[in-house]
């Protein structure tokens, strides 16, 4: 019936920054995809923020600034964000909006669906519990990944976040199965080197066919990088519960949708909150992030690795606060480790999993995995504080055992954290390195692993045992 | 029942025209699709809504229906082992109906309505009754009596009863002077549910953690905040807290967090067998989820939605549990709702009510006698969750937080990045109900005073001593204050630090405890005697019975108590014989 009418309006009242105040035409709906048609025939994406009885408030993609307002036009779409998906867009290039840019044939769709996805019930989702291999020491032994978790990495500026993204994306696979994956690659307001590398990345390793991009490069429109992460993870979901794929979304940099975010929330002129982003930012960025998972009956999951960029590298900052206020757990990667030639420069305190536990010992990993990971970090810790105090008080003046844990401290750091790009080491190779730093210590001070599982890991006793 | 009409629409907030006669708090249906909303202001002949669902695609001009109820929550056989989203529609049903994605406008009713509980009447025609009495009972679950109350504003003379028999929650079962009673009753979930009397708790609610229990102990139905950091294990202790306290009845509101871990929640509380009642825990457990992708004004809703289901079963005169993950999240979902109405913005842009509304929630809580027949008494506690931004306690919700509850767990990153677990600070958590506790704890332990003194000094006395250490060195220190040290990091690590992951000690029971206790005092006690004999201090930080303290906490706690005071009692003669030996051995060489 509406589709009948007429639904557009030569009523504009105002422009301001990227809102659009309009005269309010019948059955105008919140949330709705709106048209702006310039007089030179260009049309700008926008979507209703307010809808009241006199006025209706349309925030437009790409900002209003040369609107026309006497010449200009707008259409109601009668309908929110929609983009069509399909099986076909694998091996495909996208641009923040979903629309093929890589000059290849049109996409089928097999459906259209909203970009804002549906909240999954939590009495559906299944605990995630696959353990995924992506042959880092640091990342496997210490802070593993499962299917269906949500896991980040907040790096700074210059650090190699993306190189480790990629040799994840290259290495990641779950032992034992051959199963129907795909990646989604979801480039937000970086440069288009950034985006082109992991490109070329895929299409070096041959796995371009498994990979979707949707790229929204830093000159493209603002606005749209509020889409980009939702089409990206439209596109997954579609992927993985229509088509029982194993999908790991890749997002590329947070920190530019946030600041989108905030510039959007300036434009409504709302009232800001911390640091000037937007009160609601929590409950934005997890209408994104909660959108990874696996659900009872189906096969497919959705993983996620979002990247952000630290402001000042500052962990207390709104951006990775806020984000490890949602997801499972982050890998915080450290400057400090970086300037010391470490790869992964991956700070191991402040990393964590939280989906770890279900994902590791007897028959996923091994059944030492908990104890060893509990005692390096608890072993890396107080070396840490050993070697600050010995900065102080030098360290002749430390006791032998206290010797003992600041070798370990550093080997730990170049023996098991650094390891070659284009090195996978198998959890049983991560398990045994961190075995043979262990042995470095008092067998007495190694409190977190089980008196049985030294007796057979053990360096010492494996070797005479063998 | 009033119709009006949409006349603006902005995120969760909706305004309606043509509502005069609505009242504040009264439920509405919103919109062709009927969405639930609450009414939150009234202006005029417009009503401002607060929706508990998504609002895309609503229209200028779509019907909004009043409904003359406040939101209220529903009662009766099948809350237990439920899942309730924060309006409480059940999700496992929803999931039947619709899928595994959550759609809105989908109605259903919380408990439901066909299925058939057994009710065995405990009252005859012609008994007095009042508000409380029992009526009867349902076996809800194996462990879980649900006794059927006489509704609140009910009394006079039973005129019929039903017999024991099967009955749908519809169905009724009593008539109390001409007025039909169902074993389903309505409590609007903003209004706290009476009770005659208010006490002060005299035992505690033993959780199983020992820095709670032993350091920090909390009172029955008494209330409780952690606050901290992402990552520094508030629902890791809420969830242990809903395992392994004394509770009968627990109440976990996961508000505004993740759906993982609810998932998690919900299956481990399935596997889980409760020590208690050798059955599921989930047969004495309810579930609210109201994550953080669903609509947020809901979130608002899911706190006192399970502190009311908690205060029904506190009204049975059970002690019931109610834990909040996270009370942050969810003044944020008012400060949103707020900012929408353009409130005037009080401190980081949250109402001027935040303190009020957030003393509204946590005033629900309460060792209580209550009312009806028989005479019995219930509680309620809280424990709340708390995250602040950039852990900064300094902000609003943490602070307007602190001047409500009477006990402090306050979670450190630091202690966190180090993997000590639960991350409790053990310097700036408090408990003000340590003096009324103090009985209860000289009944499991005489010498309990004592030796938590004997604790919380040598900790300070640590404090204190970390920064010299830090200029000088551990080793340049007096004897004694490197005694201190040792101590300290004993009870920091193998008294303090409790693994919620391991089966054998993610639950301390409080003679256990103070076992425990009692091993590090008496080393520490032999180590001043074995210095003041001339030992030297190497020799004491070689002994082997150091590593067999380390591992006393893995005692398994399933251990029966006379056999478990056997090991303890094994070990106390280990650290006795190892000392005695290095003091003879001094004295041998003298
Ligand atoms: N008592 C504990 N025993 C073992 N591990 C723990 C304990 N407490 C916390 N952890 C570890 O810390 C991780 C984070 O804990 P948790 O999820 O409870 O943090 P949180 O404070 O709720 O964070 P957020 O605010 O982001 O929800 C857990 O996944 C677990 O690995
Ligand atoms: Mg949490």
């Amino acid at each position: 019936m509406s589709s009948l009418l007429v639904r557009e309006t030569h009523k504009l009242l105002r422009a301001q920054g990227s809102l659009l105040f309009v005269e309010t035409i019948p059955g105008v709906k919140y949330g709705e995809i709106i048209e702006v048609e310039l007089p030179s025939g260009e049309v700008k994406l926008g979507q209703v923020i307010d809808a009241s009885k006199t006025m209706t408030v349309i925030q437009v993609f790409g900002g209003v600034s040369d609107v026309d307002l006497k010449r200009s036009k707008v259409r109601f779409r009668g309908e929110t964000l929609k983009i069509p998906v399909s099986i076909d867009v694998l091996g495909r290039i996208l641009d923040g909006l979903g629309r093929p840019i890589d000059k290849g044939p049109p996409i089928i769709p097999e459906e259209y669906r909203d970009i804002n996805g549906e909240p999954l019930n939590p009495a559906s989702r299944l605990p995630p519990s696959e353990f995924i291999e992506t042959g880092i020491s640091a990342i496997d032994g210490l802070f593993s990944i499962v299917r269906g978790q949500k896991l980040p990495i907040f790096s700074g500026s210059g650090l190699p976040h993306n190189r480790v993204a990629a040799q994840i994306v290259r290495q990641a696979r779950v032992r034992g199965k051959e199963e129907k994956f795909a990646v989604v690659f979801a480039a937000i307001g970086v440069p288009y080197d950034d985006a082109m590398f992991f490109i070329d990345n895929f299409r070096k390793t041959g796995g371009l066919e498994h990979v979707v991009a949707v790229i929204n490069t830093a000159d493209a429109p603002v606005i749209e990088r509020i889409a980009t992460p939702r089409v990206a993870l439209t596109i997954a979901e579609h992927l993985a519960w229509s088509h029982d794929m194993n999908v790991l979304v890749v997002m590329t940099d947070m920190t530019f949708y946030c600041e989108a975010l905030r510039e959007l929330s300036a434009a409504r002129e709302e009232v800001p909150g911390r640091r000037g982003y937007p009160g609601y930012m929590y409950t934005d960025l997890a209408t994104i992030y909660e959108r990874a998972g696996k659900v009872a009956g189906r096969k497919g999951s959705v993983t996620q690795m979002p990247i952000l960029t630290m402001p000042d590298d500052d962990i207390t900052h709104p951006i990775p606060d806020l984000t490890g206020y949602i997801t499972e757990g982050q890998i915080v990667f450290s400057r400090t480790m970086w300037l010391k030639g470490i790869y992964p420069p991956i700070d191991p305190l402040m990393s964590l999993s939280r989906l770890m536990k279900d994902g590791i010992g007897p028959g996923k990993t091994r059944e030492d995995h908990h104890g060893v990971f509990m005692q390096l970090i608890s072993s890396y810790a107080e070396g840490v504080r050993l070697r600050e105090l010995s900065v102080i008080v030098g360290t002749e003046s430390l006791t032998p055992r206290d010797r003992k844990y600041l070798e370990f401290a550093d080997r730990f750091e170049r023996e098991f954290i650094n390891q070659g790009e284009y090195e996978r080491r198998t959890i049983e190779e991560t398990l045994d390195r961190a075995w043979n730093l262990l042995a470095i210590l008092p067998e007495e001070e190694l409190k977190k692993v089980k008196p049985e599982h030294i007796k057979k890991y053990h360096p010492k006793y494996k070797s005479l045992s063998s | 029942m009033l119709k009006g009409r949409i006349y603006r629409v902005s995120g969760p907030v909706v305004v309606a025209e043509d509502m005069r006669g609505v009242s504040v708090y009264e439920v509405v249906e919103v919109g062709n699709e009927r969405l639930i909303g609450e009414v939150i202001g009234v202006e005029g002949d417009k009503a401002i809504i607060q929706v508990y669902e998504d609002t895309t695609g609503i229209q200028v001009g779509e019907p909004v229906y009043s409904t003359g109820y406040p939101l209220s929550a529903e009662l009766g056989p099948g809350l237990i082992g439920s899942i309730f989203d924060g309006i409480q529609r059940p999700l496992t049903k929803l999931e039947e109906l619709i899928g595994f994605f959550i759609k809105k406008g989908v109605k259903q009713p919380s408990l439901p309505r066909d299925k058939k509980w057994h009710f065995t009447p405990l009252v005859k025609q012609g008994d007095k009754v009042g508000p409380g009495d029992y009526l009867g009972y349902v076996q809800e679950t194996e462990v879980v009596k649900h006794y059927i109350m006489v509704p609140h504003g009910v009394s006079g003379t039973i005129e019929w009863i039903a017999s024991e028999g099967d009955y749908t929650v519809e169905e009724p079962v009593a008539r109390i002077s001409g007025r039909e009673v169902t074993m389903l009753q309505k409590w609007p979930v903003r209004k706290p549910r009476p009770y005659r009397e208010k006490l002060e708790p005299d035992k505690p609610l033993i959780t199983g953690m020992r820095v709670v229990d032993f350091m920090f102990p909390l009172g029955i139905g008494g209330k409780a905040a952690i606050p901290g950091g992402f990552g520094t294990g508030k629902t890791v202790a809420l969830q242990s807290f809903t395992k392994w306290s004394h509770a009968e009845i627990t109440i976990y509101i996961g508000c505004g967090e993740r759906g993982n871990e609810m998932a998690d929640a919900l299956h481990s509380f399935r596997k889980l067998i409760d020590p208690k009642t050798g059955k599921p825990m989930m047969e004495r457990s309810v579930f609210i989820a109201n994550t953080s992708n669903m609509p947020v004004a809901a979130r608002e809703a899911s706190v006192f939605l399970g502190v009311t289901i908690g205060e029904y079963f506190r009204d049975m005169g059970y002690n019931v549990l109610v834990v909040a993950d996270s009370t942050s999240r969810w003044a944020e979902a008012m400060r949103e709702i707020s900012g929408r109405l353009e409130e005037l913005p009080g401190e980081e842009g949250f109402p001027a009510y935040l303190g009020s509304r957030l003393a509204s929630f946590y005033e629900r809580s309460g060792y209580v006698k209550v009312y009806g027949n028989p005479e019995r008494m219930g509680s309620l506690t809280i424990i709340g969750a708390v995250s602040p931004p950039g852990a900064d306690f300094s902000e609003p919700v943490t602070q307007s937080t602190l001047r409500i509850v009477r006990a402090l767990y306050a979670l450190d990153v630091n202690l966190a990045y180090r993997r000590h677990y639960p991350a409790i600070n053990w310097l700036t958590s408090y408990s003000l109900y340590i003096e009324k506790l103090r009985e209860w704890w000289m009944q499991i332990d005489p010498e309990y005073p004592q030796l938590r003194e004997f604790f919380s000094k040598t900790l300070q006395r640590e404090a204190e001593l970390e920064e010299l250490v830090r200029l000088v060195g551990a080793d340049a220190l007096p004897v004694d204050d490197r005694l201190i040290l040792e101590v300290a990091r004993m009870i920091r690590e193998d008294f303090l630090q409790q693994d919620a992951l391991s089966l054998d000690d993610a639950y301390s029971p409080p003679y256990k405890d103070a076992w425990m206790a009692h091993a590090i005092k008496l080393f520490y006690d032999k180590a001043r005697e074995a210095i003041d004999a001339g030992v030297p201090f190497e020799k004491i930080r070689e002994l082997k019975v150091r590593e067999r303290i380390a591992r006393m906490k893995n005692i398994p706690s399933t251990t029966p108590r006379e056999e478990m005071k056997k090991a303890f009692g094994e070990l106390y003669n280990e650290i006795i014989n190892e000392f005695n030996a290095l003091i003879e051995e001094v004295k041998t060489r003298v």
